[in-house]
């Protein structure tokens, strides 16, 4: 059975703004989906549908088998607990240590009192310090997140969706604000928890490239409607001008380049 | 273009003086000030604050009494802050677009506090001043009053701008509501909290005073004592006395918020 599904998916912000339309797809577990439209065509509203960050206005999001667009409360954050976020611009407490923002994934899981006052288990700081050491950063655990490089930063926020164990990563224009070289690091990272763990990936991208090299399945979307839905290998030309419109044609020369070179 | 948009910065600049100077000019004439006098009694002033305004032996006798009346105000000042600021953090954050239960409770918190801050703490004084009396009740809860509603507005500002992110984090871990706020947006902000905080004590030390004349408690209370007994000298003591310890209280929170930012 699809672990998310998405059905006639809409969403209004205010009267006018239509966000999403009528967006329909399933998605398998284990799956790395790579969303792709240009700035402004409802890629983080889609992500943030599926979490409930914003709330839906017609039509349905199925979340192994839960019916999200209807939770509330308790069971809106026991929904949450089992999708991590990562976000363009990592969304870190900056003067709290690494290992502190990365605790915070098990927020989720704890009582009022609990979550209040930070009681992590002793089990919640050996994960939470191994999932630090498997992406590289066990020398920067005490260090506080505004001395971290930004690609260093991005794999804290990847630490704390991580030790919530969730079925699935929501990412939203995750290397939108890095270099090259650390964009790769957390590309290849994504690649590797999808690969080793099966945790399945939704990953929103402003760069077709990326989308092309990384991801196994492709969902283009422009002025909130589903343009494309399949494989990397199959989108053609004209697909990237429709879901690019008039952005597309640098694009489609920089893929050539590439290709060439 | 250019030039014009020039012009018109050039015409508004001469509007704008000869404004400044017709209100100016008509204020002097309705007042029948003598803006000769006026400048040379400077002088005059001068001459007569240091021939009056130095305490003698007999005053210097005093100064443990007149310690022991600004020890009265510097608690009443700091504790009228401190918990002025907790009610006013508990208003922010019911007030903050990032952390309002709901968007109703934005106009009335920005309302609140823009009442208390926007009197002024001689005008509060003097109003309370029919509830309670001449006490030192009067004199905290006037500083008390514009604390509360200057917190609350710096603070709503300090959480909106500071702590939307990890809020936004947060939320998609399934964190509860308090365990976010106490986890994310008071570290996040405490900073700035403590900044503030300072900021009031400080504002509050040199207000007390002043209200202490109103109220006849505390140190203003000596000073007026004194001064309307033409003590000068005493009177003296006691302004020399309040910037020492305006002076101290200022070093001591520069040097605290040097240790905490
Ligand atoms: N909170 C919001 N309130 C109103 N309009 C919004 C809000 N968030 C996004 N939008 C609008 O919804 C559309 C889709 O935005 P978004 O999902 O951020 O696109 P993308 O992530 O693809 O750049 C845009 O037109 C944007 O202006
Ligand atoms: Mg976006």
């Amino acid at each position: 059975m699809a672990l998310l599904q998405v059905e006639a998916l809409t969403k209004r912000y205010g009267g006018e703004t239509l966000a999403l339309d009528n967006i329909t797809f399933d998605v398998e577990p284990g799956e790395f989906v790579g969303i792709i439209g240009p700035s402004g065509a409802g890629k983080s509203t889609l992500l943030r549908c599926v979490n409930r960050l914003v709330d839906i206005s017609s039509g349905d999001v199925r979340f192994d088998g839960v019916s999200v667009p209807t939770l509330r409360g308790a069971a809106l954050r026991r929904q949450r607990t089992r999708i991590g976020m990562i976000f363009q611009h990592y969304n870190l407490v900056n003067r709290l240590s690494v290992i502190e923002n990365v605790l915070h994934g098990r927020l989720g899981y704890k009582g009022t009192i609990q979550g209040i006052l930070g009681l992590y288990t002793e089990e919640e700081k050996r994960d939470a310090a191994r999932i630090i050491e498997s992406l590289g950063l066990s020398e920067q655990m005490y260090k506080r997140c505004d001395q971290l490089s930004g690609g260093q930063k991005q794999r804290v926020g990847i630490a704390r969706a991580l030790v919530q164990q969730p079925k699935m990563l929501l990412c939203d224009e995750p290397i939108a604000s890095l270099d090259p070289n650390a964009a790769k690091i957390i590309m290849d990272t994504l690649s590797d928890i999808n690969r080793t763990t099966g945790i399945t990936i939704l990953v929103n991208l402003h760069q077709v490239d990326v989308a092309l090299r990384y991801a196994r399945r492709i969902i283009g979307i422009n002025r909130g409607r589903l343009v494309y839905d399949g494989e990397p290998e199959r989108l053609s030309n004209e697909q990237i001008y429709q879901i690019y419109g008039s952005e597309a044609g640098d694009l489609i020369l920089d893929l050539r380049e590439r290709y060439a070179a | 273009m250019q030039p014009d948009i020039f012009q018109l910065r050039q015409r508004q600049s001469a509007l704008f003086f000869v404004l400044l100077s017709g209100l100016t000019y008509g204020a002097i004439l309705l007042t029948n000030y003598d803006v000769v006098q006026g400048l040379t009694a400077i002088p005059r002033a001068f001459v007569w604050a240091t021939a009056n305004f130095i305490p003698d032996d007999e005053a210097w006798q005093r100064l443990p009494r007149i310690l022991d009346k600004l020890r009265e105000t510097v608690l009443m000042a700091i504790s009228s802050a401190t918990v002025a600021s907790a009610l006013g953090l508990a208003v922010a954050l019911l007030g903050a677009t990032t952390t309002r239960p709901h968007p109703w409770f934005s106009p009335p918190a920005r309302a609140i506090a823009s009442v208390f801050r926007n009197i002024d703490v001689s005008a509060w004084a003097l109003i309370l001043l029919f509830s309670f009396g001449q006490s030192a009740i009067t004199g905290y809860f006037a500083l008390f009053f514009v604390t509360f509603g200057f917190i609350v507005r710096v603070m709503i500002e300090t959480i909106d701008e500071i702590g939307t992110e990890s809020v936004e984090a947060l939320r998609a871990t399934g964190a509860g509501y308090l365990a976010i706020i106490t986890q994310s947006v008071i570290p996040a902000c405490l900073p700035q909290l403590i900044s503030w905080v300072l900021y009031m004590i400080e504002t509050n030390i040199r207000s007390a005073t002043l209200v202490g004349i109103l109220t006849g408690t505390g140190i203003g209370f000596s000073f007026d004592l004194y001064y309307k007994s033409l003590n000068y000298s005493s009177a003296s003591l006691v302004v020399l006395v309040i910037v020492v310890a305006v002076l101290l209280i200022e070093a001591l929170s520069n040097a605290i918020r040097r240790a905490v930012l």
